[in-house]
């Protein structure tokens, strides 16, 4: 039987069938449909369990305010859980399975909770599961897990990509009902740029779920001519399946577009969603309003649902939900569901109407003064007990029921920047307060103005005050009915559970129980009961909450007042606020000029920041990663070897204050360095901390160029411009970053003098340019420069040419100079002589050690002001049992070290009060043939020669060691000299 | 002029040419770019060497086209300087000898790749790249900006062509992300 | 959040880098200002609940230093100067 519950009419396309599967079962539906209209169309109404009790439930709404009908949508990789089938939009071949039930959705294991309800009241876990207090990990919270929850998260990768981007608009309209619609027109025909965008997939809002006139024709055909034209103006950007889910600072909203959602499958190369950053100093919201049901015992089966949302299935997609119907309500728009569903040819069993007095409605029977007390029907509504104004009870056989307990505005992205709604007695809902987003306007029923007069007119208006037009479109005739409304939050009758909040099985007797346990305050009423959390974060439960908290403690509904709202108004998939950031993708890579040579070389890279550095190049044979390194670092030290620096941030520092800047940041000083030399600098931060090193070479009079380590080349730069511009404003200084202008290797060595001789134009003997020489040369006609500086201890150089040449500079290098048998190294190598030498890096500059820790004390000199001068001065950076850098060797050349191993006295214990110091950095020596290590030791200058113990209780490490200098190879310098 | 073989930021010989739909992406190894800062108080003297040498320095925001020297506007009283590769491979070095001691210049050639990207309206490309309102701005525009966590440089040539500065080392990972977010478009 | 820059008009906050309060400007001169002046310089900050004044760093624009007078409660933003003229107007010079 397929489709048993279609009606006619419909924004529906009949002409074609979709074919769609719940749990298992085969439907049939039509483009336009959701899952929960093709659903209800097909004689469904029980789509899942709850939360915490596992009742059966069906959809309440009819749209993202939906807190029932969470399904899992799509398999495999695609699965995606807590889908609203209320807004999923239906296709050929959809799959849904529904969720948080066992074995099965009729016959749930997990229903037991029900009947153990008075166990799991508010507060339940927290009064329960206190102790023993390991317990709770290993034992309570597994079975709760399982027991409660949501959908399942697949283990598969999502194979869809999703996106970002960015969108500028004089004007944003957020919703398009009549409201939205109307002030899109306003701003669209006066030239203005719009941006239009409604999370539903069909514009034109309530119109569409609505049987009234606006102008000459429908509603709906209204909105569809209005969409027409305004999707006729280049000015207008019509975005449907977007939600504007937050409104930030200075007129940034985000909002998600749902491109593929509507899809099987995304086309190919195109992304699932799109996360919009729009920036738009203006914006309208027009996001309409939200029913909210009455609180009544077993309201929750399925078949009872909101009085509009049962209008806007049988108006909008041609659905009935029951057979006999029936329509509790406290206003007047609950009236209309009675008449619409009439005029459609549904048999309208009664209306409940809980208000006194008035007329009757023609041809139906309307009970005035009355209530809804209960409910029956296992997997779905089969009757309701009703308690008429003389007191009598009657049952109604029903299948379906619609509440209405007003319409609450949907403030939530006026409250995004804490603006707090206030609420009006005239509509018994909370509207937009002071003090919303600067920019935004409110239009329509999200106003509190609730007919569509009212929405088509304050929609033209907030669009004139937004952009300060003179005028605007004519108002088409539209109904201007008034809200009459006698509020009725919860019915007094019943011993039974009465459900606010669906979502998170909350009843009336939890906030009756939050209010005896004293958490009255809203914001303590919703972490007691969990009142609004999880995925609808309350939008039909909240208002609900909130007043018959109010009732209970005799406060009034504004003196109790709302909880905070918060971004998102929608849930959103964690991938899409990852956007295209994931995987390989997650950050750009930079490349070395050598990268291509090293990658033909089965180079092994590592990640320095975004850099890929070669960490070592394997040759034939060698199996283990020291092989290669100490092979390269041997190799080095007996002939040359060749590193990519590349990556060391170079910084062009040219005016003719340059030298005095860089006195100014540097510790020691720069301004009497000789043109064509270099030397080592060490910069401070103004704590003075050892903020970075490198080697700062002049090139000219007015021309410096300064070396920082890799990994701060941006905040070096930034800093040096913070000097410039802010503290010595008046210093003719000039900076550029250079870092990727230039290729530069070290070439370092005994025979790195004759390598580089056979490359370069110039003559470079040690007269000609010595050590920390710096200058321009040529190599084969090509400007290059040239830099004699060694972090190896060796005979080294840098050598630097533009970089488009330098894989080609390399590959002349290891070409020319093969009769010394070059090699190259990586960074592992490059660590390895750096620390035989006692050079500090990484694991030194920690961001704690000053100059005196690092025994480099004496390069801060107190005759020139510099950052970090003073306070580097302190008492107790000064203190001489401080922390100083030391060599460590084990006693046991085969003893292994560990950095972050620390330092004790033979015999001491290994507790905090005995620790000396920590290994900073550590590394097998092939020079000394064991490992070796830096570190900071307590007075460690004075303990040279001293054996100590390097304890690691984690590595179960506990070694004797010798302390040493740190200038492990060639003390006194004679090789990088020669 | 030298004997070594100069590879592309891409790692190839050739500049790359890459088409999607109705989309072009041109790599340019053929623009010579350098630095100019004006040194403390030296404006007025720039600005007459500059003119002398037929170079236009614009003001902020803006890229000037000329011949053979180009310019933008990078940051107060700073410019790059374009000109074409093959005359001016060393950019640096002739325009120290046009403008003197009163500006700060510095050789910037190889410190970025250069995408051309051209199609009949690159403003739904560039909306998914960077926050740059690129309808909006006029023609001529050059600013900073960010495409996929990478300062770059944009510089609106017309509505349907535009440069993109990037740092070289990342132009696999620029190009990539342009290509990306060119077929999630088309 | 976007912040008017004096010379590049409205900027996203995304393209800056906070440094902090804009007493930082007021370096004392190491060569006559002792231990004590430069901790209360570096250390010692008011943390207004509301008009603040700022150093933010258009990194990911034209590289220069603003002052932004800000709103620590709204993120209003009331004024914004390039910091060099502010460093200058405050009789910082070499």
């Amino acid at each position: 039987m397929s489709q048993s519950h279609r009606i006619n009419g419909g924004q529906i396309d009949r002409s074609k069938t979709l074919h769609f599967t719940f749990d298992g079962l085969p439907y049939q539906g039509h483009p336009g449909d959701t899952l929960a209209s093709a659903l209800l169309a097909n004689g469904v109404r029980l789509m899942g369990r709850s939360f915490k009790y596992h009742r059966p439930r069906g959809p309440i709404s009819s749209g993202s305010e939906e807190p029932n009908a969470l399904v899992e949508l799509r398999t495999d990789g695609r699965q995606e859980p807590n889908t609203r089938a209320t807004v999923a939009e239906l296709y050929d071949g959809l799959t849904a399975n529904s969720q948080n039930r066992w074995p099965s959705l009729r016959f749930d294991a997990m229903g037991i909770n029900d009947k153990l309800s008075t166990f799991f009241a508010a507060g339940f876990y927290y009064k329960t599961f206190m102790w023993p207090k390991s317990f709770w990990e290993k034992l309570y919270e597994p079975i709760i897990r399982r027991a409660a929850g949501l959908g399942s998260v697949t283990r598969e990768e999502d194979p869809d990509g999703y996106d970002k981007g960015f969108l500028h608009c004089d004007l944003l309209v957020i919703g398009a009902g009549p409201a939205g619609l109307m002030a899109a027109l306003t701003a669209g025909r006066a030239g203005k740029r719009v941006i239009l965008a409604d999370e539903d997939f069909r514009m034109g809002g309530r119109l569409n779920a609505e049987t009234f006139a606006v102008g000459d024709s429908q509603g709906a055909d209204w909105a569809a001519a209005t969409v027409a034209e305004l999707s006729s103006l280049p000015n207008v950007r019509l975005m449907t399946r977007t939600t504007v889910v937050g409104a930030f600072d200075h007129g940034i909203y985000s909002a998600v577009e749902r491109v593929s959602d509507h899809l099987p499958t995304p086309a190919a190369g195109k992304p699932r969603q799109i996360l919009w950053r729009i920036y738009s100093a203006k914006a309208i919201l027009a996001g309409g309003a939200t029913e909210r049901p009455i609180a009544f015992e077993n309201n929750d089966r399925p078949g009872i649902m909101m009085a509009g949302s049962l209008r806007a299935y049988a108006n909008r997609w041609g659905v009935k939900v029951g057979e006999r119907i029936a329509v509790f309500t406290n206003n007047d728009d609950g009236i209309r569901t009675a008449q619409d569903l009439k005029a459609k040819g549904v048999d309208v069993v009664a209306v409940i109407d809980s208000r006194e007095g008035g007329d009757l409605l023609p041809g139906i029977r309307h009970l005035q003064g009355a209530e809804v007390i209960d409910t029956s029907g296992k997997l779905g509504l089969t009757s309701i007990t009703i308690r008429q104004a003389n007191g009598r009870s009657e049952s109604i056989a029903v299948d379906a029921l619609g509440v209405s307990g007003g319409w609450n505005p949907n403030v939530n992205i006026h409250s995004h920047h804490r603006s707090r709604p206030v609420y009006d007695a005239a509509i018994a809902a909370f509207v937009p307060g002071k003090d919303g987003p600067p920019g935004l306007l409110v239009a329509g029923a999200a106003a509190g103005q609730m007919s569509t007069h009212a929405a088509l007119r304050t929609g033209r208006d907030a669009a004139i005050a937004a952009l300060d037009l003179t005028t605007g479109p004519d108002l088409p005739q539209a109904e201007d009915a008034p809200v009459r409304i006698t509020p009725l939050w919860h019915v007094a009758y019943g011993k039974g559970r009465a459900w606010i909040d669906q979502q998170n099985d909350v009843t009336v007797k939890d906030v009756k129980l939050a209010k005896q346990e004293n958490f009255t305050s809203v914001e303590h009423l919703k972490r007691y009961t969990t009142l609004g959390m999880a995925t609808d974060q309350g939008k039909t439960g909240n208002v609900i909450g909130l007043a018959v908290m109010a009732e209970l403690t005799g406060r009034s509904i504004p003196e109790t007042g709302t909880t905070i709202y918060r971004p998102p108004y929608t849930p959103v998939a964690m991938g899409t606020l990852a956007g295209r950031s994931r995987g390989r993708e997650f950050k750009p890579f930079r490349l070395t000029p050598s990268h291509h040579w090293a990658k033909e070389q089965g180079a092994i890279f590592v990640e320095v920041g975004n850099w890929l550095r070669t960490q070592w190049v394997p040759k034939a044979g060698e199996t283990e990663w020291r092989q290669s390194v100490d092979r390269e670092v041997l190799a080095t030290r007996k002939s040359v070897g060749i590193c990519d620096v590349t990556t060391l941030g170079k910084i062009d520092i040219q005016g003719t204050d340059a030298g005095a800047f860089l006195d100014k940041v540097y510790a020691n000083t720069f301004s009497t360095l000789a043109v064509g030399k270099c030397r080592y600098g060490l910069m401070l931060r103004e704590d003075g901390i050892v903020f970075d090193d490198g080697t700062t070479a002049r090139m000219g009079e007015h021309e410096y160029v300064m070396t920082t380590t890799t990994a701060n080349a941006v905040t070096v730069f930034r800093h040096l411009e913070f000097c410039r511009q802010v503290l010595w404003p008046e210093m003719d200084v000039q900076l550029i970053s250079t870092t990727e202008a230039w290729a530069q290797f070290s070439v370092a060595g005994p025979n790195a003098r004759n390598l580089l001789a056979k490359v370069v134009d110039q003559d470079i003997s040690d007269t000609a340019f010595p050590y920390m020489g710096a200058g321009n040369i040529t190599v084969g006609g090509l400007r290059a420069r040239l830099f004699r500086i060694s972090f190896s201890g060796e005979l080294a150089y840098e050598i630097a040419v533009p970089t488009r040449y330098g894989d080609a500079l390399l590959r002349e290098m290891l070409a020319k100079g093969a009769e010394y048998d070059p090699i190259v190294y990586g960074t592992e190598a490059l660590g390895v002589m750096r620390i035989e030498k006692g050079h500090v890096a990484g694991g030194e500059l920690n961001g704690q050690s000053t100059a005196l820790n690092m025994g480099l004390g004496k390069m801060v000199s107190k005759k020139k002001d510099s950052i970090g001068m003073v306070l580097s001065q302190r008492e107790g950076l000064t203190d001489e049992t401080g922390y100083r850098l030391v060599g460590v060797k084990p006693v046991d050349p085969q003893a292994k070290l560990t950095a972050g191993s620390h330092f004790l006295e033979k015999g001491a214990g290994p507790v905090a009060a005995n620790d000396g110091g920590w290994l900073t950095s550590k590394v097998y020596s092939p020079h000394l043939g064991c490992d070796i290590a830096l570190g900071y030791l307590k007075a460690g200058d004075k303990k040279i020669g001293q054996r100590m113990r390097i304890v690691n209780l984690l590595a179960g490490l506990d070694t004797e060691v010798e302390i040493i200098s740190p200038h492990m190879f060639d003390p006194e310098g004679e090789r990088l000299r020669g | 002029m030298a004997s070594l073989m100069a590879m592309t930021a891409l790692g190839r010989r050739d500049p790359a040419t890459v088409t999607h739909g109705p989309l072009t992406i041109s790599e340019r190894t053929d623009v010579a770019l350098a630095s100019v800062a004006a040194r403390k108080g030296r404006m007025a003297n720039l600005s007459a060497s500059a003119r002398a040498a037929g170079l236009h320095l614009p003001g902020p925001a803006t890229h000037s086209q000329g011949t053979p020297y180009s310019a933008f506007w990078v940051a107060p009283e700073m410019w790059f300087v374009e000109a074409p590769f093959a005359s001016h491979e060393l950019i640096a070095d002739m325009l120290k000898a046009a403008l003197g001691d009163a500006a700060s210049i510095t050789e910037q050639t190889d410190a970025w790749v250069a995408f051309d990207v051209a199609a009949p309206d690159l403003a739904p490309l560039l909306e998914r790249l960077c926050n740059v309102d690129f309808p909006a701005v006029p023609q001529g525009h050059a600013t900073r900006t960010v495409i996929e966590h990478l300062g770059v440089y944009l510089i609106k040539h017309g509505p349907g062509t535009a440069r993109i500065y990037g740092p070289r080392s990342s132009a696999e990972s620029l190009l990539h992300a342009v290509e990306t977010a060119a077929h999630a478009l088309w | 959040m976007i912040i008017h820059h004096p010379i590049l008009g409205p900027r996203d906050a995304q393209e800056f880098v906070y440094l902090g309060d804009a007493s930082l400007i007021d370096r004392p001169d190491g060569m006559t200002a002792g231990v004590e002046a430069f901790h209360d310089y570096l250390y010692n900050r008011t943390n207004p609940a509301g008009e603040h004044q700022e150093l933010w760093y258009h990194e990911q624009g034209d590289r220069s230093w603003l002052v932004v007078t800000r709103n620590t409660v709204t993120h209003e933003i009331t004024k914004v100067e390039l910091a060099r003229d502010v460093a200058r107007a405050r009789g910082r010079t070499k």
